[in-house]
């Protein structure tokens, strides 16, 4: 038992802090838990299933039949055209909201229909986060950080909208229909993000540049090299749209119910989960991380880890810019991933990886994005102004450092006079 | 070969302003509008984030870092313009701004120091903090309505020279808090504690300096400067808004960097930021005469940054192999 508790440490004050906020829902907020089972085309709707949910807060929502209006929202559908293997359903149940139904009726199939509702919509915008999140921990936990990951996403989208624009108007309309051409854009932004990365691990293993000077660089211009990728053909930089739905389903379609982007999530978490945790490279990155010379001496390339867990962000970095193109088919040079890089750290550091590396937690990290995009969700439904939302977000991230800290701790539990200095917190 | 050789921390600083006089040139001979008067306007345009680049010079020279730039302009020019609609006095909002970004930056200071907190972490959630403060204030953009102190000062503190130049006074506080700054860094105990800490933060402690307070001072006078910095735009601009500013704690950083100061710490001149202010003003202008977008000035300024890290790596090296040999 202790031993379990020792395991999931880590995971207790992030866990602590999303059920506090999922438990304010329950009773501030109106069908917040609602888990709606919606047609694809969203017009008509056969049943509503009540969530389960592991937090206190799940009792609340109670499962009401056919009565219950859909949300608002309607996503754009497409139709579904992959299949995933059923291994993997299992693990969805571990993102903390997922919802399962809970019974199917005769006749109903699976591809028509699909789960709506504000976790599914949390998640949904999560999506990119909990992605750069995969990277950011990987890299964190190498001793180093990468804040040039907004400015990826930007360039790959912009590649890949550039393409996109390019094949429709210069393909004839019959190989739009059926070809594959949607995934030469897929490989290009992700082969450049990829590079990217490669190019901030040359730098930071290479050339043994601190490594947020090194991602600094191309956090500054890589903007602007976004920028010009959407100049291209053109007299300035400006947004570029394409319309096919065959690439948007990377974000706005549903495989097996479930939003397609969370699949992507998933299967990268499970990927890099089994990556790090069932080989031996999880174990060398927290040692290059712990004592980069000492690891070396003791026949670990350091440099190569290190390397790697750049070029994995890079990676990571260009899948969530792709989903941000996705999402509204068009591209922003200028705004795309804005700021994204710094809710990646954050989410990474709330779910209890150190900042000065040497361990790090994959499961914590996904806890975090997911925290940080319900508390915006939860101020979006509370009606407060989305400007506004920084200065709570803000407030929960210093109290969970202090949490965290262990300078703080000890003060505390030490000093119970000193509780009263917590309130101080700016 | 021996007889002229720069000491080898100083190249940085000569490698900034060589690179700084090479674009002056280039812009002299190739654009017509571009005259050798021009470095009052680049002074003009540039004062504000020159004011709040010496705030994170001194904060990157402890080795710490400083994210809330931007925010704490936006934030002040907000709070100035507010006031000033409401009817108060100009004197009185500059005051006020002045104290909260102060005392913003002490709180930042005691948070990082007292609970040893990341600073990259901590100024984060604080560019957050203020940025929503920003919105609280007002959520719309709110135009700087002048009164008599205001008035007072926009025409009675710039200096005119001949008919064409004007300092405003934002400059000539910039120039006087530059100068302050150089001599607080360079001949002070207090300043040459910063460059202590910056280099070996351990060392400096076992060496009896006062870590602690030191680094809490380097961030409220840090605070202090950008909302200095923040007087300064909101003069500058004459409109208030939350947005202002969005990702101008990088172009600080930026104009550190370039200005030769190792972002590790400890390394480093205040003077080389004013250049390095200078040169990321000049190639801003430059890239807007030439018509090209903006998008290559930041292409050029992260290659600058690449340069300049990449020099500054080689010194190390070089020293590092120097004091092995002796």
């Amino acid at each position: 038992m202790k031993k379990m508790s020792n395991k999931y440490r880590h995971l207790v004050w992030p866990l602590a802090s999303l059920a506090l906020l999922l438990l304010y829902n329950a009773f501030f907020t109106e069908d917040f838990f609602k888990v709606y089972v919606k047609k694809g085309n969203a017009s008509e709707q056969t049943q509503v299933v009540g969530k389960k949910d592991n937090t206190p807060a799940a009792q609340q929502p109670v499962a009401q039949p056919t009565e219950q209006q859909p949300p608002a929202e309607q996503q754009p559908v497409a139709q579904p055209t992959e299949q995933q293997p059923p291994a993997e359903q299992q693990p969805v149940a571990q993102t903390a909201e997922q919802s399962q139904p809970e019974e199917k009726d005769g006749g109903f199939s699976i591809f028509d229909y699909h789960f709506s509702g504000t976790p599914v919509l949390i998640l949904k915008q999560g999506s990119e986060v909990m992605l750069l999140a995969i990277g950011m921990t990987l890299v964190i936990a190498t001793g180093g950080i990468d804040i040039s990951v907004g400015a990826v996403m930007a360039i790959a989208g912009a590649v890949a909208a550039l393409l996109m624009d390019m094949f429709e108007h210069q393909l004839p309309a019959s190989a739009m229909e059926t070809g594959l051409y949607w995934l030469i854009p897929v490989f290009a932004a992700l082969l450049l993000a990829t590079l990217c990365g490669f190019w901030n691990g040359m730098l930071v293993a290479g050339c043994g540049i601190q490594p947020m000077v090194a991602t600094l660089v191309l956090m500054v211009s890589g903007r602007g090299m976004a920028q010009l990728i959407t100049s291209i053909g053109r007299s300035k930089p400006e947004q570029i749209t394409f319309q096919s739905e065959q690439l948007a389903f990377l974000r706005n379609g549903y495989v097996l119910m479930v939003p397609c982007c969370l699949w992507i999530v998933v299967i990268m978490y499970i990927i890099a989960g089994l990556l790090t945790r069932k080989t031996a490279l999880g174990l060398f990155i927290e040692s290059v991380g712990n004592n980069e010379h000492a690891s070396r001496y003791a026949g670990i390339e350091s440099r190569r880890i290190k390397w790697l867990a750049y070029i994995i962000c890079g990676f990571c970095a260009g899948m969530a810019g792709l989903l941000t193109l996705c999402d509204t088919k068009s591209i922003d040079a200028n705004n795309a991933g804005l700021y994204l890089e710094l809710d990646a750290i954050l989410a990474t550091v709330i779910g209890g990886t150190s900042m000065a590396g040497g361990r790090f937690f994959l499961s914590g990290s996904l806890i975090g994005a997911i925290l940080i995009q319900t508390l915006t969700a939860t101020m979006i439904a509370n009606k407060v102004d989305s400007s506004i939302i920084p200065l709570p977000k803000a407030l929960v991230v210093i109290i969970v450092c202090l949490l965290q800290s262990p300078v703080f701790r000890a003060k505390v539990f030490s000093l119970f006079a000193s509780k009263s200095a917590k309130g101080g917190v700016q | 070969m021996k007889t002229f050789k720069i000491p080898l921390r100083y190249v940085p600083i000569a490698a900034t302003i060589s690179v700084f006089c090479v674009v002056y040139l280039i812009g002299i001979i190739c654009y017509d509008g571009f005259g050798v008067l021009s470095i009052f306007d680049l002074l003009q345009d540039n004062s504000y984030l020159g004011i709040a680049a010496i705030g994170t010079a001194l904060v990157i020279l402890t080795g710490g870092i400083d994210l809330s730039v931007g925010s704490v302009i936006a934030f002040t020019t907000i709070l100035i313009a507010k006031i000033l609609v409401a009817g108060g006095n100009a004197f009185l909002a500059i005051s006020l701004a002045l104290a909260l970004g102060t005392l913003f930056g002490f709180c930042q200071g005691c948070l990082i120091h007292y609970f040893s907190l990341p600073p990259f972490l901590l100024t984060l959630a604080g560019m957050f903090f203020v940025r929503g403060c920003a919105f609280v204030v007002n959520v719309s953009d709110v135009p700087i309505k002048r009164d008599a102190v205001f008035d007072f000062v926009t025409d009675n503190l710039s200096i005119s020279i001949g008919s064409e130049i004007t300092i405003s006074f934002y400059v000539v506080v910039y120039i006087v808090l530059l100068i302050a700054a150089i001599i607080f860094s360079q001949r002070t105990r207090a300043g040459r504690n910063i460059y202590a800490i910056g280099d070996n933060e351990l060392a400096a402690t076992l060496m009896g300096i006062p870590v602690g307070r030191t680094k809490i001072m380097t961030y409220t006078i840090a605070g202090f400067c950008y909302a200095l910095g923040g007087v300064a735009f909101a003069f500058y601009l004459k409109s208030g808004y939350a947005s202002h500013c969005v990702g101008m704690e990088m172009e600080a950083i930026a104009a550190v960097v370039i200005g030769g100061t190792l972002l590790t710490g400890g390394v480093g001149y205040i003077f080389g930021s004013f250049f390095g202010v200078l040169v990321l003003g000049l190639i801003t202008a430059l890239i807007t005469y030439d018509g090209l977008d903006s998008c290559w000035s930041r292409i050029i300024v992260g290659l600058l940054m690449l340069v300049f890290i990449f020099m500054q790596n080689m010194i190390t090296k070089i020293s590092k192999s120097k004091s092995k040999s002796h």
